[in-house]
């Protein structure tokens, strides 16, 4: 039985095979086709207010629920709004799907009305994209960016489809798995490590006197939290969760030692700089965990599990190089360990190397001054607020910036999935929208966007989209009227010249901006005022909340490490710079 | 890796990427992207279908070090279009290049340009009042120095192909000489390597 129907419809029903609930979109022209079906369809449409936000609602999306989130919209400039947001999901390994419209095939090369070469702008910061040229390529085509993108290292992947080929007509067929596997025979990502390398892995875990679990996104993009965990346990091994990994190991967990990196807390610094061995479970070496390269952890040996085999010796070249997921890589070296153990192989002693590590991580908290009276808020008290009214599962999506790492260190993380941030691309303006996203997919949960003043201003519009949509999620911006982390540098290393980072000290009127977008807009500007707000905005769940906490534009994120140093030359906070030699 | 002396004395260090490849449109854009976005440079470049259809083969010589090439083959390799990558040991490959090039060759000059051409056994194509078309098919390295000695006639219009390069077959055991990535499901640390690449 053959059914004819037409590129748009068939579109919609692939997408409806692939099980998706939900679109983040916004037509125009080319794409307007699809849009028809869609009336017809059981698929939600969230309808943006720009193409940026719906990438970033896409992302928010996939990063809660682990399924691929779907962005459509039309061509040319709806396209090219979408570039930030797949170079986000590329750069931090998100699956997603975009699917644009693109002028007919007849008239694509002639510089026609809304026409851009997608294909070859979202090249590199696409996992794989194709423009389909015949309706009946389009299920095929679905199928693959689908399957391109949620496997191996999750990427975004994107189709272009002509106006044309969603108004023709085509026989509707379904691609098989085997179909699909057999039109990718470049694709086969490597799931299953190498046993004689995890075997490897083991052992040296075993002989290591300093150990460290540097634990990075992967372990979240694998489902790998519980166990990490099993595995920390199993080696009584203390613990760093990177940027993108927060909460892919519980922060209250006695084995925590917490974020890594030029803004990492001096314990987890430390630690690494010291350690023996470092097992990096899906992370990647990035420029701002490693600080400079050369000095970063001289002494340890490398241990690295990855699904990607670019990563490996991308920057460090590891000792024991394992290419698969985290999850079923890490299971394998818990059994592993397990069985040598069982056949009398005693673990290294590593009792010195963690009364070091627990006494630095005594003596070197995160930690901030408390505001004078009457002075601006303290951004650190307003996240530690926050964190400590946040009712349970409570999801924290953050801009770029000071706030973000203000976020990072003063939030406690405890469950998987509860952190979004833009830790590769640094996207300003990721928070609101990948908030959104994220009630999208885990409505019971409250959502808390924390902001700054500047990222705000980029994607605030999209609080229309929320309110509108009902997906009521809540703000914090902390205002200090700069753009803090800028600031923070020209202070620190450009002799305190502020060259562009004053935005303004009266606008834009945060209250009325957000009152205006159907958002329930409150200004927090003592101490006293922050829990009360807090509290209110966390009762109201029939639209979005937007708290304007006015902070302290002079506080300085720490500890630091100047980019381009050694981890060794980190910068504590003031209160804990003269105890710093005792970090050696 | 082998050092290639230039006409011009130049040395470079070279290596030779066989790719093979979906056949399918823009994946030369994406092969070429990827160099590009890397920072290295293609020092020549030749497509052709290959032996199956639907596919093609790429032969891609590169100008670097040995440590960013495993990175670079590595980048490759994602692709999803990209099927398999052998580099290429000049010592155990056969390494074939097309030349063809007009050159100015007036009374005088011209029995002493056939006479070069005959040594190098190449075909004169084309001939003219005043210029010869002249062709040359051979290694690489047989075509620089038959352009150095041409270039001493005054050279028109030089068009070379870039080499294509297939491993050399081993008569003694079955295999050849390229080396394959990857080179298993899982790389060992022998195919990992050291240093930083951006």
């Amino acid at each position: 039985m053959t059914e004819r129907i037409t590129g748009a419809q068939a579109l919609i029903r692939a997408l409806e095979h692939e099980n998706v609930e939900l679109i983040f979109g916004y037509p125009g022209g080319c794409i307007l086709p699809a849009y028809d079906p869609l009336v017809d369809s059981d698929i939600r449409h969230v309808l943006v207010r720009h193409e940026q936000g719906a990438g970033h609602m896409a992302e928010g999306y996939a990063q809660v629920s682990g399924k691929p989130g779907v962005t459509m919209v039309t061509s040319g400039p709806a396209a090219t709004n979408l570039v930030t947001p797949l170079m986000d999901a590329y750069m931090d390994s998100i699956p997603m799907v975009a699917i644009t419209g693109q002028v007919g095939t007849a008239a694509i090369g002639t510089d026609a009305f809304q026409e851009c070469d997608t294909v070859g702008i979202t090249r590199a910061c696409t996992k794989h994209n194709e423009l389909v040229m015949s309706a009946q390529d389009i299920p095929m085509a679905v199928r693959q960016a689908f399957h391109i993108a949620t496997t191996g290292r999750p990427g975004p992947t994107l189709i272009d489809i002509p106006k044309d080929c969603l108004q023709n007509e085509m026989t509707w067929t379904w691609p098989t798995d085997e179909e699909v596997l057999a039109s990718l025979p470049g694709y086969r990502p490597n799931v299953k490590g190498h046993a004689r390398m995890i075997k490897e892995a083991a052992r040296t875990i075993l002989a290591s006197e300093r150990p460290i679990i540097y634990a990075g996104g992967g372990i979240l993009k694998s489902r790998a939290a519980d166990a990490l965990r099993e595995l920390a346990e199993l080696i009584d091994t203390y613990v760093v969760t990177t940027l993108m990994a927060r909460g892919a190991f519980p922060d209250e967990h006695p084995l925590c030692i917490g974020m890594p990196g030029m803004h990492g807390n001096a314990t987890a610094v430390t630690a690494m700089q010291k350690s023996d061995l470092l097992i990096a479970l899906g992370s990647r070496f990035d420029d701002r965990i490693t600080g400079k390269v050369d000095s970063f952890a001289p002494d340890a040996k490398i241990i690295h599990v990855d699904i990607d085999p670019a990563e490996q010796g991308k920057v460090r070249r590891p000792d024991v190089p394992i290419v698969g997921d985290a999850k079923y890589v890490i299971e394998e070296i818990i059994k592993e360990i397990k069985s040598l153990l069982a056949a009398g192989t005693v673990q290294a002693d590593t009792s010195a190397w963690k009364s070091k590590v627990s006494g630095w991580r005594e003596q070197f908290p995160m930690t901030y001054e408390p505001a004078e009276p009457g002075a601006p808020l303290k951004p650190q008290y307003c996240i530690e607020q926050l964190s400590d009214l946040a009712p349970e599962h409570t999801i924290v999506a953050s801009g770029v910036g000071q706030h973000q790492m203000y976020a990072s260190h003063f939030w406690q993380f405890n469950e998987p999935y509860t952190w979004l941030n833009s830790g590769g691309l640094g996207t300003m303006g990721y928070s609101i929208p990948a908030a959104i996203g994220a009630k999208a997919a885990k409505p019971d949960s409250v959502v808390w966007a924390i902001d700054g003043d500047g990222c705000f201003q980029m994607t605030a519009q999209e609080l229309v989209t929320a309110a509108v949509e009902e997906l009521p999620i809540k703000v914090a911006v902390l205002n200090n009227s700069y753009l803090g982390m800028v600031r923070q540098w020209q202070e620190m290393f450009y002799d305190e010249r502020y060259s562009g980072v004053l935005l303004d000290q009266k606008l834009p009127d945060f209250v009325k901006w957000a009152e205006a977008m159907g958002c329930v807009g409150i200004l927090v500007e003592s101490p006293e005022e922050v829990g009360p707000a807090i509290e209110k905005a966390n009762s109201i769940n029939d639209r979005p909340v937007v708290i304007e906490f006015r902070t302290d534009a002079s506080e300085l994120v720490f500890p630091m490490v100047p980019a381009g140093q050694s981890n060794d030359e980190l910068i504590l906070h003031p209160t804990q710079q003269e105890k710093a030699g005792e970090l050696s | 890796m082998t050092a290639i002396n230039l006409y011009d004395g130049q040395v470079v260090n070279h290596h030779i990427l066989s790719v093979l490849v979906q056949n399918r449109p823009g994946v030369l854009a994406r092969v070429a992207g990827l160099f590009a976005r890397r920072g290295y440079n293609i020092f020549s470049l030749a497509v052709a279908p290959a032996e199956s259809s639907g596919m093609s083969r790429i032969t891609i010589v590169v100008d670097v070090e040995s440590t960013p090439l495993e990175q670079i083959t590595k980048q490759l390799f994602k692709l999803i279009d990209v099927i398999k990558i052998s580099e290429l040991d000049p010592r155990s490959s056969v390494e074939r290049e097309l030349l063809i090039a007009t050159v100015k060759a007036p009374e005088e000059n011209r029995g002493h340009i056939v006479e070069l051409v005959n040594i190098f056994e190449g075909k004169i194509i084309a001939v003219a009042q005043m210029v010869l078309t002249v062709s040359l098919e051979g290694h690489p390295d047989k075509l620089d120095d038959f352009e150095e000695l041409l270039g001493g006639y005054g050279i028109v219009e030089l068009q070379r192909t870039g080499r294509v390069a297939l491993p050399k077959i081993d008569r003694g055991t079955r295999g050849h000489a390229a080396k394959q990535f990857p080179a298993s499901s899982s790389s060992s640390s022998s195919s990992t390597t050291s240093g930083k690449a951006g």
